[in-house]
């Protein structure tokens, strides 16, 4: 029965797949936690990390290497993944709800819409009698960022969205305009701004890893973590969606209910990034993609390799960052953008090439 | 009766699409719609299928009000192929058919799916589809490969009487494509399916309808035995066309012939 086998082949291939992206993702987080201004070997990193919890150093290393890599490198590489997990799993489950593969939270807007409201508290927050400082501030942010992503995912659907079908052409330029008037807002904010919060909103745009605590960390960690690992379970309606939303009504899906969870998970995800992280664009659009070129589309196999892939792709971009220009940084948006523009454009010309529009 | 709807009005922005219309389909036979362009047959599918709701009357599946029924319960015992499919993404056509048992996930096997795939596959002879990607198929052979996944959709188990409504099934099929997939109707509902079909030709629709359903602006204008409905008057009053009807040569089924 040639079918049968051929599933199995497949079957096999994508646990196998998966395996390496995990295995991928370890490799790429300890090199991460290790390389820098001051260089950890591995093993070094590993006995460090098996000290703190409890295990007993396995090799010897300095106590000032401890300190790097507890207090500096290991919240910033723990973002990093949360982050990178929460960009590509919230792009793949998006271009799944779109039926279109060039659905990426930072091109239709929503990216910009969260960072316009997280820009907003920060600056009317600071100029506010009761300024808002410290935790309070960290807790709001996020909030403030995924609200603002929610609206914006919201609104698209609903401007892109008609009688069940999404057309293409009106997401990306009502992309285009939410972009546009969430970039007018935020420089607006920037010409009313002070010194300090100037610093704060360039970085929203540009995007960066620096500076986290583990406070902060803590904080946005469920709302990255919580939406990427609960939209796993949404792989199979996920899957009749992109047969169009009629279809998966009747292949027994309750449609209207798996849309608004996904462009809640997506807002949430999408929004607590954003707000530690500023706008990091194309990671939610070049890691599906990279997943469905060597694993096909379906969602269950997708949306845990975009997971580890986007983890690993984010640890190796900042790695990247910290160390390209030493002793300055470079921020991680411009390196993202960087190669995922260039990838953008092939796509675009590879999707002509095979008239699949 | 196995698909019954009463009085069903529609209309969208103050035009009344559909009024009055009463239908019903028992299982083991195939009803076919027919109609001119515009006169409410996608959006009386759309009705039937539970996709749009009625603004006034009622359509009930197995004696029970559409909307009462769990999606996934609907699913198993009825389903729909729509005209074509938008699905872009490359799927393989065996991935396509097996998600039709999308609502039987809990009740039925992996093992068993894979069998009834396999089975479907067969049934609309398009094995060697299986490990082919979708996009790149050709429109007869999506429609096949759409046709095995309604089948494995609604595969029988238990001996619950199950409905197949086919949304102008044959758009975009040449002509030995057309009838290949109006016999699979048949077949089915030789096999105690219910098959409700709109169509466009009245021929197609004569040759293998138990019953016809002439729908003209809005309203069911004639609805029975073919030979009672196509009659030269009917015909002429829905489609606006001077026929005669005559017998088909061999199996003596009335056929249209424009003047």
């Amino acid at each position: 029965m040639p079918a049968v086998t051929a599933d199995d082949r497949h079957a096999a291939r994508v646990r196998l797949a998966l395996l390496g992206l995990a295995a991928l993702l370890v490799v790429a987080f300890l090199l991460s936690v290790g390389i820098g201004a001051v260089r950890i070997a591995p093993l070094e990193v590993l006995s460090i990390l098996a000290e703190r919890l409890g295990l007993g150093p396995l090799v010897a290393h300095e106590p000032m290497e401890a300190a790097v890599v507890l207090s500096i490198r290991l919240p910033r590489a723990c973002l990093a993944v949360l982050v990178g997990a929460a960009l590509a799993v919230a792009g793949a489950a998006m271009q799944g709800l779109f039926r279109n593969p060039l659905a990426d939270p930072g091109l239709i807007g929503i990216s910009t819409g969260a960072a316009l409201s997280a820009a907003l508290v920060i600056v009317l927050g600071g100029a506010l009698p009761l300024a808002l400082t410290g935790l309070l501030r960290d807790a709001l942010l996020p909030l403030a960022a995924f609200v603002g992503g929610l609206a914006v995912t919201w609104l698209v659907y609903r401007i892109a969205s008609r009688d069940g079908r999404t057309e293409v052409a009106t997401m990306l330029l009502a992309g285009i305009a939410i972009n546009a008037v969430a970039g007018a807002g935020i420089g607006l904010l920037i010409f009313a701004s002070d010194d300090q919060a100037l610093r704060d909103l360039n970085f929203w745009l540009l995007g960066s890893l620096g500076g986290v605590t583990w406070d902060r960390l803590l904080i946005a960690a469920p709302f990255m973590l919580a939406p990427a690992l609960a939209a796993l379970w949404l792989a199979r309606p996920l899957n009749a969606l992109l047969f169009g939303e009629t279809e998966a009504l009747h292949l027994g899906f309750e449609v209207e209910r798996v849309k608004r969870l996904v462009v809640v998970l997506s807002a949430l995800a999408v929004g607590a990034s954003v707000a530690l992280t500023g706008v990091i664009g194309f990671v939610g659009l070049v890691v599906p993609h990279l997943v469905r070129l060597t694993l096909g589309p379906d969602h269950r196999a997708l949306l845990p390799a975009a997971l580890m892939l986007g983890a690993t792709l984010l640890l190796l971009a900042d790695l990247l960052a910290r160390n390209l220009v030493l002793p300055a940084e470079l921020p991680i948006g411009i390196l993202t953008s960087c190669v995922g523009g260039p990838f953008f454009l092939w796509l675009l010309l590879r999707r002509r090439g095979l008239g699949l529009w | 009766m196995l698909l019954e709807a009463r009085a069903l009005r529609f209309a969208r922005r103050d035009r009344s699409i559909l009024d009055g219309v009463s239908l019903a389909v028992e299982a083991g036979e195939l009803l076919v719609v027919i109609g001119p362009n515009g006169a409410g047959k996608s959006t009386l599918l759309h009705l039937l299928s539970g996709a749009l709701a009625p603004a006034d009357g009622e359509v009930a599946f197995d004696g029970q009000p559409l909307g009462t029924w769990p999606r996934a319960a609907l699913a198993r015992r009825r389903a729909v192929l729509p005209q074509s499919s938008e699905l872009s993404f490359p799927f393989r056509a065996v991935e396509v058919v097996l998600m039709g048992r999308s609502a039987h996930a809990g009740t039925s096997s992996q093992a068993h799916d894979r069998e009834v795939v396999r089975q479907a596959l067969e049934a609309v002879d398009a094995q060697h589809l299986a490990e082919r990607v979708y996009p790149t198929l050709s429109g007869g052979e999506r429609q096949r490969v759409q046709l095995a996944r309604v089948l494995a959709q609604i595969w029988p188990h238990g001996g619950e009487a199950r409905l197949l409504l086919l949304d102008e099934p044959t758009n975009n099929l040449d002509l030995s494509h057309q009838h290949q997939l109006l016999r699979f109707a048949r077949r089915l509902a030789d096999r105690e399916v219910g098959v409700l079909a709109v169509l466009h030709d009245p021929n197609l629709a004569a040759l293998y309808a138990d019953r016809l359903a002439v729908l003209a602006e809005g309203h069911i204008l004639s609805e029975g035995p073919v030979a009672e409905v196509l009659t030269e008057e009917t015909v002429g009053r829905a489609f606006g066309l001077d026929v005669a009807v005559r017998p088909h040569p061999l199996s003596g089924t009335p056929q249209l012939f424009t003047i």
